[in-house]
């Protein structure tokens, strides 16, 4: 437990100094919902229809943006292999670091939401809902990008690969997330049954991603 | 158990496909010409889509050939990943294009099909959403393959991702129901039986075994290609070693 505890805290830290990390991120997060209404014309209206699922893509891309330094950096300089000969089993280690990936990309990403939904006339009575779901769905998003970062450990282009193996899999998330803030701006419906799935899919993804995503590790590793 | 053992052995397996492959060929000729047939001439039009219904006979068979194709890799995938069965990820290669191909023909014909019954080519109905989806995974799996070198790492990490692939599917079809349902509801495999007339429903089981037929048999040679594609990689690999000893 201490073990994964100093790791997790490890790879927080690491994040946070890496300089640009999760600045990139937030603003590459920032900057994909600010073109949006170029392309779409600043109709307060429609912007306000198509919020929910503009800051859910968005946040999508900018979690992916980051999701191949998972492993990569304690692949590069073996750091991965001395991790693997110590006390933890590979699967917890694999889910501490998308953990910690979590903690550091989708917790801030989630944060910065409403203040992105405020640029698209998103409702104020639907922020909380906005950030409560995307706290609950981006678990399952940085668990997942977990499985395609160690899949596409040490390849070429491996972040292009990741998005490409990815994005598919958050279909489920995308819809349960953007269904449970739509419920709360438009109707019709509680924002709760969807709601209630997105934790499925987040609990779900947190105990089975890590198996896969070890079994990717052993799979590069050798 | 038997079978599956002498399997193994790519040698034995390729000695299989070449007395198995003419046989199979010309079933699948006479199928295909059978199943057409009755498709385009026999089968009566549909009292309400008209001539438009036999775009069906294509377009079903070829879902239940994307689906079936994906099971193969999910099976294969386990063969790899457990029994490190050293066909499983030959198998698994070899249906990945195979399967794409075939995602693509349900959503061509599914798209022309939807012109003259919704008016659009395209709808974000449900069961053509999660068939787009399914082809996005079969894109995923062969760019993998290519992007690893190594064919053992190759073979491992596509079979994981499948694995992975195979337990979202039906969540994903899950998902989209859930978000979008506008297509008809299955109408073949029934509890209550099915719901289209016998007259159309012989033609298509024919286009159905045809269309089956036609993906073994394209596996096979497939997975022959992809046998003989290793052996020369290996032979190459002897080649240079052996450039590299006589050098120094």
């Amino acid at each position: 437990m201490s073990a994964a505890l100093t790791l997790l805290r490890r790879d927080v830290i690491l994040a946070w100094r890496e300089g640009g990390a999760i600045g990139v991120a937030l603003g590459f997060y920032l900057v994909v919902v600010a073109i949006t209404p170029f392309g779409l014309g600043p109709d307060l209206n429609l912007l306000a229809r198509i919020a929910p699922g503009m800051l859910w893509v968005a946040l999508l891309l900018a979690a992916l943006l980051s999701a191949d330094r998972i492993f990569h950096n304690d692949y590069e300089d073996g750091t991965l292999d001395v991790l693997t000969t110590g006390p933890l089993p590979l699967p917890v280690l694999a889910g501490v670091k998308c953990l910690a990936h979590w903690i550091a990309t989708g917790v801030p990403l989630a944060l910065l939401a409403p203040v992105l939904g405020l640029l698209l006339n998103l409702p104020l009575d639907a922020m909380p809902l906005l950030v409560l779901s995307m706290l609950v769905g981006t678990p399952a998003v940085s668990f997942v990008a977990g499985i395609g970062a160690s899949l596409t450990l040490g390849l070429r282009r491996s972040g292009l690969l990741l998005a490409l193996l990815v994005l598919p899999l958050y279909v489920p998330v995308l819809i349960f997330g953007v269904s449970t803030v739509s419920a709360a701006v438009v109707g019709p419906g509680s924002p709760w049954p969807p709601f209630l799935m997105l934790c499925a899919l987040s609990l779900a993804s947190i105990v089975l991603a890590p198996i896969a995503a070890a079994a990717a590790l052993r799979t590069a590793q050798r | 158990m038997t079978p599956m053992i002498s399997l193994a052995s790519p040698t034995r397996f390729l000695a299989l496909v070449g007395t198995v492959v003419p046989w199979l060929s010309a079933l699948v000729v006479v199928l295909l010409a059978v199943g057409l047939y009755l498709s385009f001439f026999v089968a009566p039009p549909d009292y309400q889509q008209g001539e438009t219904v036999r775009i069906m006979f294509i377009h079903v068979p070829a879902a239940w050939v994307a689906l079936g194709c994906y099971v193969v890799i999910a099976i294969a995938a386990l063969g790899t990943l457990i029994w490190r069965h050293p066909l499983a990820a030959v198998a698994a290669k070899a249906a990945a294009p195979i399967g794409a191909t075939f995602t693509f023909i349900v959503l061509v014909t599914g798209s022309l099909w939807g012109k003259p019954m919704w008016g659009t080519y395209w709808v974000w109905d449900a069961r053509l959403t999660s068939l787009l989806v399914l082809f996005l995974l079969y894109l995923g799996l062969i760019a993998l393959w290519q992007a690893i070198e190594e064919p053992g790492r190759a073979g491992r990490a596509a079979a994981i991702l499948a694995l992975v692939g195979a337990i979202n599917l039906p969540i994903i079809k899950f998902s989209v129901d859930w978000w979008n349902t506008l297509h008809q509801p299955a109408s073949v495999f029934r509890t209550d039986g099915p719901t289209i007339d016998p007259a159309l429903l012989t033609p298509l089981f024919v286009m159905g075994a045809a269309f089956i037929a036609l993906f073994v048999l394209l596996h096979l040679i497939a997975m022959r290609a992809e046998i003989l594609r290793r052996r020369v990689r290996a032979l190459q690999q002897t080649q240079v070693a052996h450039a590299a000893v006589a050098e120094a």
